[in-house]
This record gives structure tokens, C-alpha cells and sequence, in this order.
């Protein structure tokens, strides 16, 4: 049980190290599907497995096996787990149980707040035009959602430009793109191992809006134009980086710089890619092997552990 | 449901789908130092739009509420609903930056860009962005 037990802690390294190529790879829709589900069966998982540790460390105290009926020496004998483990175990437990449920509380107050303000916006429309000059353009999520745009955005873009981000903004809200965000984060919060994975998460639900804007114009160079323009409207600076693009080149940055790049000028590169392909096996596959013998190390501790105070002589 | 009464009144503007030409004048109202009537906003779209097709989506976008307007001559002018001098966009800015919760949960088109991002997009875009800016 002892290994078993802290394999679940250690899968979601995996999911740090496999994140961004998923991201990158596969198709955006998939790719959030996938590492979602991924992320929050690892997370459970893994809370399962400090559980398990943790009542290994607490049935062995007197008190808890008089109060259950067993015997705690028996328990101890069977039961490699040590005194200093199940503590530190019953201490990360705590901490991964804080954290999910304050991020869970806070999510939640701020959805329903996102849902009053987006019901307060003025005008009945599902998009609303504010008047600022600085670029903005979100999705709010609500009953329903509306699409948010500053003046100076629409300034900043030409009719062609503004169907994608219009496109874009109404594919986050009809896919419901924040649950999806919400339930990473949650997973992260629980285990801090799985924070690449939502980060990852958050870059695949632009990706997939921006395919679906892609779908909807037809075109996905128009698409990445809109995303690049709007990127560099909202940032104030006016010079003409062409000189440096050069230096870049003489630099040897130029191998491949799109890898270390942000999440746009990453999701413009992919725009101007052919659309990845649909259902690659090997991927699926490798997730759902290491989910799987995550799930299936976190049920065999708990197994052991009801043997254990089975033999104790616990009902 | 919005769609489709979108579609259903842009019979020869079909190419612009769900609400891009309501944007569109939305934007060029809000550009406009006064109220448009609706040939001066075919001028300024300076596509092959029907001038019928701008009354209807003008007057539209006036029973939705995103427009006012006032009888000019024979036509009436249009002007975008003053966002009460963008104190609703203040009041956006002032929700989202006090809480990183209340910003998780909106979806932004555009994330930061720092100056290499700045400078790969433009060798991505090199040809697109001329008109632009």
C-alpha cells in the first residue's frame, strides 16, 4: 500500500510535463476535453490518496480504534505507514481541502457576480459596445452572456477583423469556456502539480474559440490577422519593431520562437497552420493509461488499508 | 434565438454573419462626431449594401435599444446609446481589476504581449498589418 499510495501524489508531473505538448498538438476541442478530464481525475485521485494516507495515520491513535473497535496495534503492524508521514498527510490534505474549497467559493461568488453585471449591461442585445478608448474585448458569462467590446477595439479592427473577434467571443460563451477554466483551476488548487496543466487549459480554450471564429469566417488567416491586430492595439507601444525582428534572426532566436513565445503570437503560428488533426490515438491513449493507473494505485491503498483494519478486526 | 432574426433580415448582406454589420455601425456611429442618418452610414460602410438593408438593421438596432434617434428632414439620425460617457466601462475596468477571481471567469480575446511577442507577430503578420494601423 505504501508506494500505491503516493504514486497518485507523483502522476500529476506527468500532466506538468505532457500539458503544454497536448496543447500545442492537438485539436483545440480535444485538447480541452482531454486535459480536463485528465487534470480533475488526477486531482481526485491524488486528495484520495492523502485521504488514504491520512486514515492510515489516524486509526492506529488509540482513541480512533477504541472508538472503531479495532485494534490499533494490529493496524500498526500491518500498516507500513509511519507516524511522521500520516501527519505531514493529514497537513497536505487540509491544505489541497482549503484550497479547492476557497477557490470553489470565490469561483463561484465571481460567476454569479458575472451573471448580474451581465444582465446590467445596457442594451438587450447579446453584445454590448462600451465606450473606451482603450482596446477591450471579453466574454462575460451568463443568462445569457453577453460579449463585451470598447470602442476602442472596434476602432482598432476593420469589418473583416471584428466578425472573428466577434466569432471568437460567442464560441467562448456558447461552449461554456469558464467551466472548463473553473474546473482546472479547482484541480490545480488541490494539487499544486497540476498548475501547467490549467495554464494549459486556458491557451486550448482561446485556441478552440479561435478555431471555431475560423469556422464561422471561413478563414483562419483572417482570424489570426484579427487576433494579431488586436494584440498590438492593446499594446501602447508604437514603434516599428522591424529593426529588431532582424536582430533576432542574428541572434539565433530565431530556431524556433514561437515555442517560447506567449500565448498569442502561439496562437496566430497555429492559425496559419493547417487545422491539427482530429483524433490521434497515441495521445488519447497515453492520458488515459496514466489516468487510469492513477485511479487504479489510489483504489489498491485504499484497499490495502481495508484489509488492514479488516484483519484488525474492525466491522 | 438572436441569429436568427439576424439572418432573417440580412437577405443580401448574407456574407456578414450574426451581427458583424450591427458592429460595424456600431463602431462607425461611435466614430461619427454626430448622429448619422442612414445614407450618410451606407456611404461610410462603402459596401454593396441595399440602403433598404441599413434602415432595417438601423432601425433594429434602435428597437434593441443600442440606438437613439431624431427626425432629420424626411430620415431620421442615428447615435449610438451614450454609454453615459463610458462610466459603465469604468465601472467594468474598476469589477475586473480589483478581483483576479472576477477576471478567471471572463474569457478576454487578447492576453499580454510582451516586446518579443510584439515583435514575432509582426514578422507573422508582416504583409496583414499595414492597413491596420
Amino acid at each position: 500500500m505504501h508506494l500505491l499510495a503516493y504514486l497518485p501524489l507523483l502522476f500529476p508531473a506527468l500532466a506538468a510535463v505532457a500539458a503544454r505538448p497536448l496543447a500545442e498538438h492537438l485539436e483545440p476541442r480535444l485538447a480541452t476535453w482531454l486535459l480536463t478530464a485528465s487534470t480533475v481525475a488526477l486531482a481526485a485521485f491524488s486528495t484520495a490518496a492523502l485521504g488514504v494516507l491520512a486514515v492510515a495515520g489516524l486509526v492506529r491513535l488509540p482513541l480512533v480504534a477504541w472508538v472503531g473497535h479495532w485494534s490499533a496495534t494490529t493496524v500498526r503492524a500491518g500498516d507500513p505507514v509511519s507516524t511522521a508521514e500520516a501527519a505531514l498527510s493529514c497537513l497536505l490534505l487540509a491544505t489541497a481541502v482549503y484550497a479547492a474549497l476557497r477557490l470553489l467559493w470565490r469561483r463561484v461568488r465571481a460567476l454569479v457576480a458575472a451573471g448580474f453585471e451581465a444582465a446590467c449591461l445596457p442594451g438587450i442585445d447579446e453584445l454590448v459596445v462600451l465606450e473606451d478608448p482603450a482596446p477591450e474585448a471579453y466574454a462575460l458569462p451568463g443568462l445569457p452572456g453577453r460579449v463585451v467590446v470598447s470602442t476602442g477595439m472596434l476602432d482598432a479592427l476593420d469589418e473583416a477583423d471584428r466578425e472573428a473577434m466577434l466569432a471568437h467571443e460567442r464560441g467562448h460563451l456558447a461552449a461554456h469556456h469558464y467551466a472548463f477554466v473553473a474546473a482546472t483551476h479547482l484541480a490545480a488548487a488541490a494539487n499544486p502539480l497540476l498548475r501547467p496543466a490549467a495554464t494549459a487549459v486556458a491557451y486550448t480554450v482561446e485556441r478552440w474559440a479561435d478555431e471555431h471564429a475560423a469556422a464561422v469566417c471561413g478563414d483562419r488567416r483572417q482570424v489570426a490577422r484579427a487576433v494579431g491586430k488586436a494584440a498590438l492595439a492593446s499594446r501602447h507601444t508604437p514603434d516599428r519593431g522591424r529593426l529588431s525582428a532582424a536582430a533576432l534572426g542574428l541572434l539565433g532566436m530565431r530556431r524556433d520562437p514561437v515555442r517560447r513565445a506567449g500565448p498569442v503570437p502561439r496562437r496566430v503560428a497555429a492559425l496559419l497552420k493547417p487545422r491539427p488533426p482530429r483524433y490521434p490515438l497515441l495521445p488519447l491513449g497515453a492520458c488515459a493509461a496514466v489516468v487510469g493507473a492513477s485511479g487504479l494505485c489510489a483504489f489498491a491503498a485504499a484497499h490495502d488499508l481495508h484489509v488492514v483494519l479488516k484483519l484488525a478486526g474492525a466491522g | 434565438m438572436a441569429a436568427g432574426e439576424h439572418e432573417s433580415a440580412e437577405p443580401a448582406g448574407g456574407r456578414r454573419p450574426g451581427g458583424a454589420l450591427e458592429a460595424e455601425i456600431l463602431g462607425l456611429l461611435h466614430a461619427a462626431p454626430q448622429a448619422l442618418s442612414p445614407g450618410e452610414v451606407l456611404e461610410r460602410l462603402g459596401g454593396d449594401l441595399a440602403y433598404s438593408t441599413v434602415v432595417t438593421v438601423l432601425s433594429r438596432m434602435h428597437d434593441k435599444g443600442l440606438l437613439t434617434r431624431a427626425k432629420r428632414g424626411r430620415a431620421y439620425a442615428y447615435a449610438p446609446v451614450a454609454d453615459a460617457h463610458g462610466i459603465t466601462a469604468r465601472r467594468m475596468r474598476q469589477v475586473l481589476d480589483s478581483d483576479p477571481d472576477r477576471e478567471a471567469v471572463l474569457s478576454r480575446f487578447i492576453s499580454d504581449l510582451s516586446a518579443d511577442d510584439e515583435q514575432l507577430l509582426r514578422q507573422m503578420l508582416d504583409g496583414d498589418l499595414t492597413d491596420g494601423q
